[in-house]
């Protein structure tokens, strides 16, 4: 029905330009320029994704320049390959794995973009080391915990929500929920860092107040409404017959929503998580705020983290334009912006197709 | 186990969770107005901060993150509307273009907010205004450093998907006799959005608005190092000029000022400005957007 209305819409509109320019023989000058500044400037977002590529990238680039000219100085001493990464990222690894390996070259004054690698976070200092494994550790760990917590809570409301609630009860639930998308992420901070450390530290009787669980936690928070709203969309978008068809069929509402409807918006489901790991992952304000910031390589959830992002606004003030630090504060952003764009592009295509095939297929 | 033991279990479960996220909302709420609320008072909302921002108020900081979001709105609502017109009356739905800004939008309104940071850090400032340093000012440092119109355009980026997506949304619920009648009376297609499709959709634009400045509001990522300043003994004077905004303030105060305990007041209230602020924006956002969607039912 829905597609014969769009079919219907696009014949009518068609039809209605050619009467249009049938009654308009004369060139219209004000109408032309108007298309085309509005499709120029339409393209304007395009543009920005563009630049924001470019820029990025840019200013990150120097460091592989240099890793280069570093790695072809240094060539002989390349001997485990990498296999599926970056040559440059790779010879920078072995590069790395000597200067761990033999301090002969840290000695002599290492290049400090060849320390990308290692496991020490230390740009301040008088022998630089951008070792960002910390870091990837510190967003992983953080990005865990944030899931662990956010999708199960926001999933199983969303399942209360479209499911169980009586209409004027979801009414006020839906709005409430979102309410928490309008909390800005420093207030969210603000609230991790006075309150929830402080409750957090009581309960578990940990050591550092400010850690991974806690930043972990409140950046959850942000990820909620994200998470609650697309899987209460998904499935709400779940056809009633599959409802209707297995109450019919003596299934209680509980079964009907974990073994029909649940599984069927499963696709859904996933691209609301994927849109979520994005937000957490790119959250600064709260990382910055609620996690502690000490770049450590440690499992432990209650140690203090630092998060790619979190490093990117922190440090970023204090750089001098240009300097080795701030190409590697921007190659932390282009990679941030990658595994985002990524993440991004997953769901939108990847996933979208699944649940218009599922659809299809059942119809 | 029972049936509907089971089902109650499973039922009161997903209850639970539903609480959970109000639970902390509410406290989040609670917690900000309790300890904001006493340290709220008109002197605190109109005066400059003192002794080392430990005393005094945050007029600056409501002042900057005013017009800060003032320069964002007027930048980003244009190109907002203007493509969210492409969108909805010039493009066809499948054509390649039309999927292709479709993604484009999406992928900024994933973008981290950092990221537009530094993109206004090497955009703005290390491209386009070192090069207007360059032409205009002979080399002379004005343009190419951090200041409002960079912050403000920064955010404008970060908040055009708001825009778009709303004004989207209120032009697709103008009813299509409404165009047709407009062309059938012989007026052409760009004479018919100005005159029936923009009117018509006012209150989208509106909404549109008021979403990218309750989060242009909020944000502080993006103006970390494209304006945002840690103190400032004077208003911003010029386009050129460094602001304090209300989120930045929050930041700093809670975590690099030098006496974190004695300025929990003032932390506390600025939160419930900022909390307010974005808050009374977002309601009225939201009774718009209700009202739009009703006309669409």
């Amino acid at each position: 029905m829905f597609k014969d209305m769009i079919g219907l819409k696009r014949k009518n509109q068609k039809s209605a330009q050619e009467i249009v320019s049938f009654n308009k023989r004369k060139f219209r000058f004000s109408d032309w320029f108007a298309e085309k500044v509005i499709k120029a400037v339409a393209f304007l977002s395009i543009a920005v994704v563009i630049l924001i590529f470019i820029f990025v990238f840019r200013e990150a680039f120097p460091i592989f320049k240099m890793d280069k000219t570093e790695a072809a100085s240094t060539e002989l001493l390349v001997q485990e390959s990498y296999g599926g990464m970056e040559t440059e990222i790779a010879s920078v690894k072995s590069i790395d794995n000597q200067v761990d390996n033999s301090n002969k070259i840290q000695a002599t004054g290492d290049k400090p973009s060849s320390t990308l690698l290692s496991n020490t976070w230390m740009p301040v200092s008088d022998n630089p080391r951008y070792g960002m494994w910390p870091l990837f550790l510190g967003t992983l760990k953080v990005t865990l915990i944030a899931l662990l917590f956010a999708a199960p809570v926001s999933i199983l409301a969303a399942i209360y929500t479209s499911m169980f609630a009586k209409p004027r009860i979801r009414e006020v639930i839906k709005p409430v929920i979102e309410l928490l998308a309008g909390f800005p992420s420093v207030v969210i901070g603000f609230f991790a860092l006075m309150v929830m450390a402080t409750v957090f530290q009581n309960i578990f009787g940990y050591a550092s107040r400010l850690n991974g669980f806690v930043g972990g936690i409140a950046m959850g928070l942000a990820a909620i409404p994200i998470i609650y709203t697309l899987t209460e969309d998904a499935l709400t978008a779940v056809p009633r017959t599959f409802t209707e068809a297995s109450l019919g069929l003596g299934a209680s509402r509980r079964q009907t929503a974990f073994y029909v409807v649940l599984p069927a918006a499963v696709p859904g489901i996933f691209a609301a998580v994927v849109l979520g790991i994005g937000r957490i992952f790119g959250e600064t304000m709260i990382a910055l705020m609620a996690t502690g910031n000490a770049a450590m390589i440690s499992m432990n959830p209650f140690d203090s983290v630092r998060t790619l992002s979190a490093t990117i606004g922190a440090e970023m003030a204090e750089v001098v334009f240009g300097d080795t630090h701030y190409n590697v504060l921007f190659l932390i952003g282009s990679l941030l912006f990658i595994f985002t764009f990524a993440l991004n592009a997953l769901a939108e295509f990847y996933f979208k197709n699944m649940i218009i095939r599922r659809y299809q297929s059942k119809k | 186990m029972n049936r509907n033991v089971k089902d109650t279990i499973v039922e009161g479960i997903t209850g639970v969770s539903v609480l959970l996220i109000v639970f902390i909302i509410v406290s989040i709420l609670a917690v900000t107005i309790v300890g904001g609320w006493p340290n709220l008072n008109w002197t605190f909302l109109s005066e400059f901060p003192k002794d080392g921002m430990t005393k005094g108020g945050i007029f600056p900081a409501i002042v900057g993150t005013a017009v800060m979001t003032i320069i964002m709105a007027v930048a980003a609502v244009p190109f907002g509307v203007i493509t969210a017109i492409y969108l909805a009356e010039y493009a066809s739905e499948k054509s390649v273009i039309a999927k292709t800004i479709r993604f484009a939008v999406k992928t900024l309104a994933v973008v981290p907010s950092i990221i537009f940071g530094l993109f206004g850090l090497g955009f703005f400032i290390g491209f386009i205004g070192k090069n207007m340093d360059g032409l205009l000012n002979g080399g002379e440092l004005k343009w190419g450093q951090p200041n409002i119109l960079w912050a403000s355009f920064t955010m404008a980026l970060l908040t055009l998907p708001v825009v778009i997506v709303s004004v989207e949304e209120a032009i697709r619920t103008i009813p299509r006799e409404m165009r047709e009648a407009s062309l059938a009376l012989g007026a052409t297609k760009w004479q018919t959005i100005r005159r029936v499709v923009l009117p018509g959709s006012v209150s989208g634009i509106l909404t549109g608005t008021i979403l990218a400045v309750s989060r242009g509001a909020g944000e502080v990522a993006p103006i970390l190092f494209t304006g945002a300043a840690y103190f400032l003994s004077d208003l911003p004077r010029s386009l050129s000029d460094q602001f304090m905004s209300l989120g930045y303030h929050i930041y700093i105060m809670s975590t690099q000022s030098s006496n974190v305990d004695a300025t929990l007041p003032i932390q506390f209230a600025t939160t419930l400005v900022l909390l307010f602020l974005t808050f009374s924006l977002n309601a009225v956002a939201v009774t718009l957007r209700y009202r739009i969607r009703k006309r669409a039912k």
